[in-house]
């Protein structure tokens, strides 16, 4: 097991991220936050409470449950059970800037299944991917616009972002 | 939020759905889970997930349907699967096809789940022997209604946060109810006390070897229950002179605006349709604050489109 981010570390890359959201989205635009169940969520809480108060208003959260969008639910090598859970966003998406927020960018499928998830729920004006970690090994076309760190692990590792909400402590290991 | 890492994750197994007395618990609490999740999709504007996209449901009903036919297609084409209707006038079965004939036929064709209503008890389970695809039991008999079951355990827990030491009545046609069954598995397996209430002639055989209460008297019930759920007098299935007249039937077991007033204030009142408005039940209660009925068919909906996402998953694990 290999520590790659620690609580220090991980609390400096979501201040570099949110000040990333800011610069590049000017304030009087309409920013919503949605993350991608589970650690995404947690996540994209976070952003939100940091983007609410830079900003002075209240910028919306909500989760994305893509379990019905996964590309991989009629193979038998998929998931051996992918839970259903619920899509929680208590506002409309449409016009808005979408801040599409997970743990880990690796392959790109569950990008693209949230993508399509996002779109069924109405049109935003935009939607953007952050990401604590971008993993080597993309197999889409998909690429994150705000991402905490770059590595390249070999396929067989797995890249485990624990959070303090969920997981009792903030850290990003290699296991 | 609080969010929990689940150390064992549950595994549903299942490509059939046959009943609710050959569940357990887990798994009947797991597709109610599942079926939350569901719930958002007929809310937005985009009334369609992709999860079902490329198969094929075929609604074989050998009785009238409307509302669980209509469900079940409503279900799978929000899933985006194809669904085809199969009744038995429009059929061959009206030319003598039997039932494994029709459902091999149709299989043929490459299907992927049959959801099947038939008057004979045990149909699904019989189809389920002797076909590849997943086979939904919509009702056999006076066996099982389980997508039934479900739903009126879902709208029970979705209401009342769970159904563990509630007092539910189900009161009416007991012996010619599958709905009764299959409600009386979900609801006493996930803890609850079920009492049937109904005239003798309207009891199954052996009521006693089931883990309900019996009751002969709805007065004598009605100010201690948390549910009650009414059964239809199904005209169509009454042989003989079960009680003396239809009048006497709701004089005594009625859900009447009268006897509600000695109800609790928060009791819950379920139906599961079609009503016979003023038979058993008065239309003030019908559509009173009291009544549930139109939340049991939206929550049928999420219900039996959990059902078809874990038959095809398991179906998918399986190859």
């Amino acid at each position: 097991m290999n520590v790659i981010l620690d609580s220090g570390q991980i609390e400096q890359v979501l201040k570099d991220l949110t000040g990333r959201i800011l610069s590049e989205n000017p304030a009087e635009m309409d920013i919503a936050v949605i993350g991608i169940r589970s650690r995404g969520e947690v996540i994209a809480q976070r952003l939100s409470g940091r983007l609410s108060q830079k900003l002075g208003k209240d910028v919306p959260c909500g989760t994305l449950d893509i379990t019905l969008y996964r590309d991989d639910l009629n193979s038998p090598h998929g998931n051996a059970q992918p839970l259903v859970r619920t899509t929680e966003i208590g506002f409309n998406i449409d016009d808005k800037i979408i801040i599409l927020v997970d743990d880990v960018l690796y392959t790109g499928r569950s990008a693209r299944a949230a993508m399509d998830a996002l779109i069924d729920l109405g049109r935003p004006k935009a939607i953007r991917l952050a990401v604590l970690v971008d993993r080597v090994g993309r197999e889409l076309p998909i690429q994150a616009d705000y991402a905490g760190c770059k590595t390249d692990v070999e396929p067989g590792k797995l890249v485990q972002v624990n959070l303090v909400e969920s997981d009792g402590k903030d850290e990003v290991v290699i296991e | 939020m609080a969010l929990k890492r689940k150390s064992k994750q549950f595994k549903w197994h299942r490509k059939h759905l046959l009943g609710l007395r050959e569940l357990s618990v887990e798994e009947i609490t797991f597709i109610l889970d599942t079926a939350k999740g569901f719930e958002q999709i007929s809310t937005r504007s985009v009334k369609k997930a992709p999860t079902l996209r490329g198969k094929v449901v075929v609604n074989l009903f050998f009785e009238d349907s409307t509302r669980t036919r209509n469900s079940f297609a409503l279900a799978a084409s929000r899933l985006s699967a194809d669904v085809i209707e199969f009744t038995k006038k429009t059929s061959s079965v009206s030319k003598g096809e039997t039932l494994l004939d029709t459902a091999r036929n149709l299989e043929a064709m490459g299907i992927d789940i049959v959801v099947i209503r038939h008057s004979a008890g045990g149909a699904s389970k019989l189809l389920s022997r002797n076909i590849y695809a997943c086979v939904i039991n919509a009702g056999d008999g006076f066996c099982e209604h389980p997508t039934q079951g479900l739903l009126d355990v879902y709208t029970i827990r979705k209401i009342k946060g769970t159904l563990e030491g509630l007092k539910i009545a189900i009161v009416g046609d007991i012996a010619h109810s599958r709905v009764a069954r299959s409600d009386m598995w979900a609801m006493t397996k996930l803890g609850a006390e079920v009492i049937f209430v109904g005239p003798p002639t309207l009891m199954p055989p052996q009521v006693d070897r089931l883990p309900v209460k019996v009751s002969y008297s709805l007065d004598e019930v009605i100010e201690k229950v948390d549910v009650i759920n009414m059964l239809r007098i199904q005209f169509e299935r009454l042989g003989g002179n079960p009680f003396p007249s239809i009048r006497e039937y709701s004089h005594y077991f009625g859900l009447t605006v009268e006897r509600m007033k000695r109800a609790k204030p928060d009791i819950m009142v379920m139906h599961p349709g079609p009503i016979n408005r003023g038979l058993e039940m008065e239309s003030e209660v019908a559509d009173g604050r009291n009544s549930v009925i139109l939340e049991q068919v939206t929550n049928g909906l999420a219900v039996r489109m959990a059902v078809l996402f874990l038959v095809n998953q398991a179906a998918a694990q399986e190859k």
